[in-house]
C-alpha cells in the first residue's frame, strides 16, 4: 500500500490562535544538566522588513547528544514578535550521530513556518568556535561561502547569548534545506 | 519497532514549491538560492512526543470553550493519521484552528468587517488513539476575504497541525469541504499541479460520524510520510 503524503498548505498569518498555547521558549527547566544558552534572531523577507508572523520550531539533542530524554524533551516553538524577533532559552546539545559513521557538530534542527510559505523552511543551527563543525557531514555538504549562515553568533558580553537571525532572500540568504 | 532509517521523497506535483506568484506573500519570502539536500540523520529521524500532559481531554470541543454555544453549524471532523505505507500514526499531537462561523478570527490583524462570536475561539486539539484515530467538534467556518488579489475569498477551511513521528513528518495543512465552488479559485488549494492531490485536501462529508439530529460529519484522513521500505539492492541509483 502505498498513499501519498497530503500537500503541505501555509500556516496564514493567524497561526497563532492555534498554536502559541504550545509556544516553549525555555526548553530546559532547572536541574537539566549542560550549557546553559540562549538563542534570538529576527526573521527578515526580501525586503529587508522583519516577518511578524513567522513561526519558529527547534529539535535538539540532551547534552549528552540523545534525543527525547524524560527530563528534556528538546522541542522548542516560538513566534516571533513585531520585530521579527524569536528567542529560546536552552542548552547546548552533545554530538548525535551522523551518516556513515560520521559525528555530527552540535546542533538544532530548525523548521519555520509563516504566512508566504506553502510548507516549512527547513534550516539547522550550529554554534560558533565549534571545533567539530569544520568535520560535520552536513556543513560540508553546504557550500563554503555560505556556511556562516547556518552558525550562531556570540552576542559580546552576555555569557551564553547567541544570535542567529534568519534571511529569506538576499545577500545573505540563509541557507534551507531539502530533507 | 524496527528503526527507520530513511522516509521517501514526496511524490512529484504533490508537494507546493515555495515560490508560486498567484499566493503574492511567496515572493518576497521563497528562498531564492538552491535549497541543500540533507542527510536523513538522527536530527531528521526522531521527534518530540506529547502526551496527555498538555493536551485535556475536553480540548477536541471546540463548541464547548465558553459560558455559551457558538452560533453556526456544528459539525464533527474525524479521520485517520497514516503514514505512507497505511500505517497508523498513534498517539500523535493534531492541533487545529479555523474561523468563526462568520468567517471572522479572533486576531488583530483581521480588520475583516464581519462579527465575532464571543462563544468562539477557533481553536482545537487531539492526541490520535491507538489506531491513528482523531475527532474534533467544531462549528463550520466561513468563507472570507483576503487581499492577495481583486476579489480573492478564501474558501471554507480548517488549519491542521501535525507532528509525526520525526521531525521529517512534521505537517501543516488546511481542510476543505466538498462542493465549495470557491476552491477552483483559490491560490492556496491550487498550489500543486497534482490533481488527486488537492482533491485529498477536501473532506467529505460522512455518515458514519454522523450524530443524528445534532450534526453533520465530515471525514479528513492525513498522511505524512513514510518510511522507505524498498530494500536497498532494489534502490535506483
Amino acid at each position: 500500500m502505498s498513499l501519498h503524503t497530503t500537500t503541505s498548505q501555509t500556516v496564514g498569518p493567524y497561526l497563532h490562535i492555534g498554536l502559541t498555547w504550545l509556544i516553549t521558549e525555555r526548553l530546559a527547566p532547572a536541574g537539566v544538566p549542560g550549557e546553559r544558552i540562549s538563542i534570538e534572531g529576527r526573521v527578515v523577507d526580501g525586503d529587508g522588513k522583519p516577518v511578524n508572523d513567522a513561526l519558529v520550531e527547534i529539535w535538539q539533542a540532551d547534552s549528552r547528544g540523545n534525543y527525547g530524554g524524560k527530563r528534556f524533551r528538546g522541542f522548542g516553538r516560538s513566534a516571533t514578535d513585531a520585530n521579527g524577533m524569536f528567542r529560546f532559552h536552552t542548552i547546548k546539545p552533545g554530538r548525535v550521530p551522523g551518516p556513515d559513521g560520521t559525528t555530527q557538530a552540535p546542533h538544532l534542527g530548525v523548521n519555520i513556518f509563516m504566512r508566504g510559505q506553502l510548507k516549512q523552511l527547513v534550516s539547522r543551527i550550529y554554534f560558533p568556535g565549534e571545533a567539530a563543525n569544520a568535520k560535520d557531514p552536513v556543513l560540508a555538504l553546504v557550500p563554503a561561502d555560505r556556511r556562516a549562515t547556518l552558525i550562531a553568533k556570540k552576542v559580546a558580553g552576555k555569557a551564553g547569548a547567541l544570535r542567529w537571525d534568519v534571511f529569506l532572500q538576499g545577500r545573505d540568504e540563509t541557507v534551507f534545506f531539502d530533507c | 519497532m524496527p528503526e527507520i532509517t530513511a522516509y521517501r521523497r514526496p511524490a512529484p506535483g504533490t508537494q507546493p514549491d515555495y515560490l508560486f506568484p498567484r499566493y503574492a506573500s511567496t515572493v518576497k519570502r521563497a528562498p531564492t538560492r538552491p535549497l541543500v539536500a540533507l542527510p536523513q540523520t538522527r536530527t531528521e529521524l526522531t521527534g518530540p512526543v506529547f502526551g496527555y500532559g498538555e493536551v485535556k481531554r475536553g480540548d477536541h470541543d471546540l463548541t464547548k470553550q465558553h459560558a455559551g454555544d457558538p452560533i453556526g453549524e456544528r459539525i464533527v471532523v474525524s479521520g485517520r493519521v497514516l503514514d505512507e505505507n497505511g500505517r497508523p500514526v498513534p498517539n500523535t499531537l493534531v492541533e487545529i484552528w479555523q474561523a468563526n462561523s462568520a468567517g471572522r478570527y479572533p486576531h488583530r490583524v483581521d480588520q475583516h468587517d464581519a462579527p465575532t462570536d464571543p462563544n468562539f475561539t477557533g481553536c482545537g486539539r487531539a492526541l490520535t488513539d491507538k489506531r491513528g484515530h482523531y475527532r474534533f467538534v467544531t462549528i463550520r467556518p466561513g468563507e472570507y476575504p483576503w487581499r492577495n488579489h481583486y476579489n480573492a475569498w478564501r474558501p471554507a477551511h480548517i488549519h491542521f497541525s501535525l507532528f509525526g513521528q520525526a521531525f521529517l513528518q512534521r505537517l501543516v495543512t488546511q481542510m476543505y469541504f466538498p462542493g465549495d465552488p470557491l476552491l477552483a479559485e483559490d491560490p492556496m488549494f491550487n498550489c500543486v499541479p497534482d490533481e488527486g492531490a488537492r482533491n485529498r485536501l477536501i473532506s467529505s462529508l460522512d455518515w458514519e460520524s454522523t450524530i443524528p439530529e445534532v450534526a453533520l460529519g465530515y471525514r479528513f484522513d492525513i498522511v505524512l510520510r513514510g518510511a522507505d521500505e524498498t530494500p536497498m539492492e532494489n534502490r535506483k541509483r
